[in-house]
């Protein structure tokens, strides 16, 4: 409760920023890279995100927790973020689906926060100096020394911390052994229309929901997997999920994209799916200052010339040209030519990557939503035609 | 896909009249149009009757048309104009119909006219409602169970299968107009059977009750490319069953999550795109079942509506620009957010603050009104509030409303358990106060779970309430106020005099240690992403964060402090002058608006250089400044073009220092002090009603006595003529005290002390009353316009007609007017603009009272002369003088003291929201003009004559006069014999007259020929004969004279007047409307209208000044 005596935090950015708050969810010490996020609804989703691992995540919305949490909203098993950094915390969740509190739930979970700061200053400095490492620390983990000796040592611990830049994630978060999902919806119980081999880089439970919607049998393989593995399942197509981590990093999960789009199998990736399946045409990848974390990104397909309102989760991204067709650059273009399908209109960086010579394609961004805008659905869609062959990529 | 270029010239209709349901957010989304437009290179056309609107201003639109939005009128202006195109979607519920009944009568085809925004298939779709629950059933959506009725019959067999409570929906009506809920028979009867009146296709949807479900809305925009955005959600604190214009309204959504949230988006999405709005915004309205998650969508809005502006506001996000881009062919990618610059208008709007919208209502000017929030709308304005959190945002929108009691308190001691049951019992009922009943029952010790079960409101909201009271326990129970304590206080947003009330301390003292300590707000910005961009427009709230965001400037800044919600008696027109004042001085300084009304175009944030969303409060305004201080230099404070509010905190602003630009406060004072103005009345040798004050019913009679009666008595303190009445005899002052003591009649109290002094005037009985605007540099004065009144005096100036130039009053009366206002304003010490009454009786110029600021009549004065008053006053507090101005061609050589035989009339008519309130057995509150004011808004007829122009008039305020038929006269005593002339006239224009007895005895003997009618209180005759009252309601009566006796409306005038207002024919109640009817009818058997546009006015003046100017060379 806001009227009695305040239990301080504090959160302090790599370059010495510091903002007092008060201790919300769990009390202790976390570091991991800060980013913010600019989406209204959906924190839980947010907070179960394996893309959020390692990072401490700036709501930017000040009212967090207000519906509670419930057991149908999840994105995996647990939540991911390394911090929480929100401004007014709900006191009461109010929903009828909420079965449990927002704030128990982070520290049953271990989840160190802040609350009462102000997140739209750190917003700002984000945007304008990019993510950076941060911490917070309250509890026992406040400094021993007070004042600005204090800060100076947690400033250390801060700077110290990994960075994000080379960090290879994936494996800290893909599940350990592989499952299946499969038709649902209208196709409960149904005879599968197609198999598709999932690579959970740090996959959310909604993705293969789109799939097993649209009559797919969907499995679920650890990003540890072999070609060997994928090909076991015999699947339809392969599919490449979204994660944390530096796609520079992820060595072993280019070299098996490598081997699928050897075999012509079709593919689709989302968000870490795009920077892989960008290395594996051996186009380069790079750091965004502050990246795109929110639900109201316009994205554009450039086939159709629609725009669409998007889910974005990312840090880095594809360095490809925009405009024509070019050849992947890959071994002197063994894989043909690939143009960027999609584009962001915010800032021009590229949001999807289409093959013209072989049938693969993936998008930067989330069309399986959760939380977020429905408009990119149909891409499942397009994944779906790919495979069945009523389309060339 | 860039505009279209086979469009280059495009109507737009405006909404009209300010009425309830639609307000100045049309002036501020049809402002946005029009600009836009012009700025695509597109030639303008706009028609709008409302001469207090800023897009009627010349400079707007190339052809500016302040003509009645009649469909005769828009078939002149298309035959004359032959615009390309026709865009209604930006005019309101007005707009709409006048575009289908063009489209219907065919005269969209005939000129070739394209209707773009909306296409008539759309727009059925989305207003019929069975059309509309079958477009929500193909979007695979749900809609409440419902059937159509076109008669009782059907009404009364569809609710046996909906049951009670059941809702009634008249179809094409406008800001909820006839609906209601009926909780039995009896109801259902007298809210269909009204509804089925108001509906112009006879049709009312009947459907389940879904009371006390959540309520949410989506504002959303499509483009021809079939791009779709959600611009705003907004949520509705009030649960279903209170006009969502009357709901206590947040933005964004707070109670969904992300699947639910998703879910209406999607259905938002589908409808739009079923429906067929393709370029162009809309707004789709829900109910979500609180514990099963169940979605109805209720209704959808296909144009821009109230919901767009406040979705504007509190986004950023200009919807009425981006409206009128889209409907000449732009895409919404290729359309750039002008607040980032950087990104498109292709994306959603994020929040990273909470915004709060509080309806304004006015039900203190109808007691008779039934005071329960249905889903009729009753509100008459609007404010919204910026605030890092929920509680500060509310906080902030209700201490914005500017009424005594709008804000929570903790005076006095905590409501006992017996005054918390009766609070938790009146909660039940949706009221204009229920929040603030909440509050005190939370302060009583009322639980949660008791609430939740009393109101349905949210949990959420509910807590957030108990939040405040821990907040204020704690204000409370501080042994110091600690900086930490005033912290969490300031955070959660309470004002200084709140947290002074609850300390015992004054306001003064609270601000002084909030200082000491540091605790300033800081100013956010409102950016549409979130902070993700940089932001370019410096649209400000402020909080208690961190870091603030104001920008450093070298300009000076100008502050213009704006009027707040609209209100009966401050409107749209000091919005006007407002934003004229940031036109004029943006060239020398950087304009700075401060103001929390959404539905206005001074919020805009293009309109000044800088924009503060805040509350007009000492406090808040005073930190405003001083956070302008700090960046830059601060020249001055304008408090005298937002009305009464900004004026009333200038003496405490200049105390603290602040410049007041203008006027200065002693000099308002000088005006507003009785005793002080009589003084300066005196020295000028002016004469003024006698008058006197009183405290109490002994001395209230002896002032009455040395005047003489009939005395006007009325509060010391009032605006918009508030709890101003009449009195012709003892009986009726005693009656009078006894209300403003709040005792019954009869009782001791009579002759206690009263709350608050009371003034007494002399009345004068059948003087005219003329309204003066001129400005007064300190030497000089213009004389602006001078109003004659076309009611007698003794009703409120607001509520009545006047004529510009006067029709009836001397060149020789007009300078002595204009040598009494010269006087008055040196007397006061004017700086500025000021206002002046006048009363002329017996060839003897009374002053009744000044205003050293805006009137409501700036606009129409300046619109009907041509002459920037607001613009000048502006200029004049700047430091210029009136010879500067003329010479740098603001003001013309000549002002209104000079006469132009040949200038056209404008007549000002008042239009009244009657119909809106009845009484809880149902029938219309009475008609009658009174001093006290309740027009919500006015119309300006413009021709070349007083006939035509008041005829303009009446066509634009109601629909217009009838030019034959049957006409009922029955007229007071005293008017019996004004009445024959007219009377006489009517007849030999062929009307039918029927009359009571006693006047039609009187007809007869002048050898008129009129039939006698029953009164309504005589019953229906042996034989069945009807009553008036009866014919009346039967439709066999086109208009009727009803002056009302001298001491005050008998229930028989009352039973006619409330039948014609319902009936929706025309009333005159006064013999000088009469006449002046008399002349319009004739006016419009003549013919057709000729419509003149505002440019065209403006040339002929022009000329005519050349002329003359050539001649006295």
């Amino acid at each position: 409760m806001t009227t009695t005596a305040p239990e301080t935090a504090l959160v302090v950015l790599e370059d010495g920023y510091v903002l007092r708050g008060r201790a919300y969810g769990a009390r202790g010490a976390t570091v991991g890279e800060i980013v913010f996020s600019t989406g209204m609804t959906g924190y839980q989703e947010t907070l179960t995100d394996p893309s959020y691992h390692r990072q401490i995540v700036v709501m930017t919305a000040p009212h967090i927790g207000n519906t509670g949490v419930n057991d149908e909203d999840p994105e995996s098993r647990q939540i991911w973020v390394a911090g929480y950094v929100v401004r007014d915390p709900a006191r009461r969740a109010s929903s009828w689906r909420s079965t449990r509190e927002l704030e128990d739930e982070l520290a049953e979970q271990g989840v160190v926060g802040i609350c009462d700061v102000d997140t739209r200053a750190l917003t700002k400095r984000l945007r304008d100096r990019g993510a950076m490492r941060a911490g917070i620390f309250s509890g026992d983990a406040l400094p021993t020394l007070p004042g600005e000796h204090g800060e100076a040592e947690l400033l250390e611990k801060v700077r110290s911390a990994p960075s994000m830049v080379g960090a290879d994630l994936a494996r800290e978060v893909t599940t350990a052994s592989a499952y299946v999902v499969p038709p649902a919806g209208p196709f409960e119980g149904k005879a599968p229309i197609a198999t598709v081999a999932a690579v959970d880089l740090g996959i959310k439970a909604m993705t293969p929901q789109r799939l097993a919607e649209r009559g797919v049998e969907v499995h679920v393989l650890p990003s540890t997997s072999t070609i060997e593995d994928v090909l076991a399942v015999e699947p339809d197509g392969v599919f490449f999920s979204n994660g944390p981590g530096d796609p520079e990093a992820s060595v072993h999960e280019v070299a098996l994209l490598r081997e699928v789009l050897d075999r012509k199998i079709p593919y689709f990736g989302i968000c870490f799916g795009n920077q892989i399946l960008g290395r594996a045409l051996g186009l380069g990848t790079y750091k965004l200052t502050f990246g795109h974390r929110g639900i109201n990104q316009p994205v554009k397909d450039l086939l159709t010339g629609k725009v669409e309102i998007t889910s974005q989760n990312h840090g880095f991204a594809v360095d490809a040209p925009i405009g024509d067709p070019v050849t992947a650059p890959f071994d002197g273009g063994r894989y043909g030519r690939v143009v960027v399908s999609h584009v962001g209109l915010n800032d021009d960086v590229v949001e999807g990557l289409r093959c013209l010579d072989i049938p693969a394609f993936s998008v930067q961004y989330h069309p399986e939503a959760a939380a977020g805008p429905h408009d990119a659905a149909y891409l499942f869609d397009r994944f779906v035609d790919l495979i069945s062959g009523k389309s060339t990529s | 896909m860039p505009r279209r270029t086979d469009i280059t010239s495009v109507l737009v209709i405006g909404s009209g009249p300010i009425v309830i349901g639609q307000a100045a957010e049309f002036d501020y989304s049809g402002t946005q149009a029009c600009r836009v437009l012009r700025e695509e290179g597109m030639r303008v056309i706009l028609v709008n009757s409302n001469p207090a609107t800023i897009m009627t201003d010349p400079e707007f639109a190339d052809a500016t048309y302040v003509e009645p939005i009649t469909p005769d009128v828009i078939e002149s202006i298309i035959a004359k104009e032959r615009p390309d195109a026709l865009l209604p979607t930006l005019g309101g519920q007005t707009a709409l119909n006048a575009a289908i009944a063009m489209d219907e009568r065919g005269v969209l085809e005939r000129y070739g006219v394209e209707l773009i925004g909306a296409n008539i298939e759309a727009i059925n779709l989305a207003e019929d409602r069975e059309q509309f629950k079958g477009v929500v059933e193909r979007c695979g959506a749900e809609s409440a169970r419902s059937a159509i009725c076109h008669s009782m019959e059907d009404c009364l067999g569809a609710v046996e299968e909906l049951g009670y409570p059941v809702v009634v929906r008249p179809s094409f009506t406008m800001g909820g107009l006839g609906s209601g809920i009926a909780f039995d028979e009896a109801e259902l009867r007298q809210i269909a059977g009204a509804g089925l009146h108001y509906s112009p296709t006879t049709e009312v949807l009947l459907e389940e009750s879904i009371l006390g479900w959540k309520e949410y809305e989506l504002e959303l925009m499509r483009d021809k490319a079939d791009n779709v955005v959600v611009v705003c959600s907004i949520e509705n604190v009030d649960p279903v069953g209170v006009h969502t214009g009357d709901s206590i309204t947040v933005a964004p959504a707070l109670t969904l999550t992300d699947r639910e949230y998703q879910k209406l988006r999607d259905v938002g999405i589908a409808v739009i795109r079923e429906v067929g709005v393709d370029t162009g915004g809309c707004n789709i309205q829900f109910a979500i079942h609180p514990e099963t998650g169940r979605v109805v969508v209720i209704e959808m809005n296909p144009r821009v509506s109230r919901s767009s502006a406040l979705a504007s506001k509190a986004t950023g996000f200009p919807i009425a620009k981006i409206a009128a881009r889209l409907a000449i062919g732009y895409t919404l990618d290729e359309i750039p957010n002008d607040i980032t610059g950087s990104t498109p208008a292709s994306f959603e709007p994020t929040l990273d603050y909470v915004v709060v919208k509080v309806p304004r209502f006015a039900f203190e000017k109808f007691p008779a009104a039934d005071a329960r929030l249905t889903t009729t709308m009753k509100s008459v304005g609007e404010a919204m509030a910026l605030g890092r959190n929920f509680t500060e945002a509310l906080q902030k929108a209700l201490r914005s409303l500017d009424t005594a009691s709008s804000s929570f308190h903790w005076r006095g001691k905590a409501p006992d358990a017996e005054t918390t049951a009766a609070l938790l019992e009146s909660i039940r009922t949706p009221t204009e106060h229920r929040l603030l009943d909440l509050q005190q029952a939370i302060r009583g010790g009322a639980r949660l779970e008791e609430i939740f079960e009393a109101t349905a409101i949210d949990p959420w909201f509910l807590d957030q309430l108990f939040l405040l009271q821990e907040v204020a326990d704690r204000l409370q129970q501080a042994p110091t106020l600690d900086v930490e304590t005033l912290r969490v206080a300031k955070r959660h947003g309470f004002s200084d005099v709140q947290i002074g009330e609850i300390r015992g301390v004054g306001e003064q003292t609270v601000l002084e240690m909030r200082h000491a300590y540091g605790l300033r707000p800081v100013f956010k910005t409102v950016d549409t992403c979130a902070a993700e961009f940089e932001a370019r427009t410096p649209y400000h709230y402020s909080s208690y964060d961190s870091e603030t965001e104001v920008q450093p400037r070298d300009r000076p800044a100008v502050l213009i402090l704006g009027s707040g919600p609209n209100r009966i008696g401050q409107g749209i027109e000091f919005d006007y002058s407002c934003v004229h004042a940031t036109l004029a001085l943006r060239e020398q300084y950087e304009t700075v608006m401060v103001n929390c009304n959404p539905e206005t175009v001074s919020t805009d944030y293009d309109t000044a250089d800088r924009l503060y969303f805040e509350p007009l409060t000492f406090e808040d305004v005073y930190e405003v400044y001083r956070a302008e201080l700090a960046v830059g230099p601060v020249a001055g404070v304008i408090v005298q073009l937002g009305g009464q509010t900004p004026l009333s905190l200038a003496d405490r602003l200049a105390s603290a220092g602040v410049p007041i630009w203008g006027t200065p406060p002693e000099a308002i004072d000088a005006a507003e002090d009785r005793g002080l103005f009589g003084q300066v009345l005196m020295s000028a040798g002016l004469p003024a009603p006698a008058f006197g004050t009183a405290i109490s019913l002994p001395q209230a009679r002896e002032v009455a006595e040395r005047v003489g009666y009939p005395v006007l008595v009325r509060p010391s303190y009032v605006l918009g003529g508030r709890g101003m009445e009449i009195v012709y005899d003892d009986a009726q002052l005693v009656d009078y005290i006894s209300r403003a003591s709040g005792l019954p009649a009869g009782d001791e109290g009579v002759h206690a002390v009263l709350p608050a002094p009371v003034l007494v005037d002399r009345f004068l009985d059948q003087a005219i009353e003329i309204d003066v605007d001129a400005l007064y540099d300190g030497e000089e004065l213009f004389l602006g316009g001078v109003m004659e009144h076309i009611e007698e005096a003794g009703i409120h100036s607001g509520d009545s007609a006047c004529v510009l130039p006067p029709v009836t009053i001397s060149d020789a009366m007009v300078a002595r007017i204009r040598a009494s206002t010269e006087a008055i304003a040196a007397g006061v010490g004017v700086r500025g603009l000021i206002n002046i009454q006048y009363a002329l009786s017996s060839d003897v110029l009374y002053v009744l009272e000044a205003n050293p600021r805006a009137s409501r009549t700036v606009p129409f004065v300046s619109k009907a002369t041509g002459v920037p008053l607001a613009k000048a006053a502006a200029l004049l507090m700047s430091g210029m003088s009136i010879a500067d101005l003329r010479a740098a061609g603001h003001l013309p050589e000549a002002d209104a003291s000079t006469s132009d035989p040949a200038a056209p009339i404008a007549v000002k008519e008042a239009v009244l929201p009657f119909k809106r309130f009845r009484t809880p057995a149902g029938s219309v509150v009475d008609t009658v003009l009174g001093p006290e004011m309740r027009s919500t808004g006015e119309v300006m007829g413009y021709d070349v004559d007083f006939p035509l122009a008041f005829a303009k008039s009446q066509a634009a305020a109601f629909g217009g006069l009838p030019s034959s038929g049957t006409v009922f006269v029955s007229v007071a005593d005293r008017d019996k014999r004004s009445v024959i002339l007219p009377t006489a006239r009517l007849v030999e224009l062929g009307f039918r007259i029927i009359a009571t007895a006693g006047t039609a005895s009187v007809l007869r003997r002048n050898g008129i020929q009129a039939d006698e009618v029953r009164k309504g209180y005589e019953g229906r005759g042996p034989n069945g004969e009807p009553t008036v009252v009866d014919l009346i309601n039967a439709g066999e009566i086109d208009m009727v004279i009803n002056t009302p006796g001298s001491k005050g409306a008998r229930a028989d005038g009352y039973d006619i007047r409330a039948a014609v207002t319902a009936a929706d024919r025309a009333i005159v109640t006064t013999m000088q409307q009469f006449s002046a009817a008399v002349q319009a009818i004739e006016a419009v058997r003549r013919g057709p209208f000729d419509v003149i546009s505002l440019q065209e006015h403006d040339r002929a003046r022009d000329s005519r000044q050349t002329e003359l100017a050539g001649v006295e060379a």
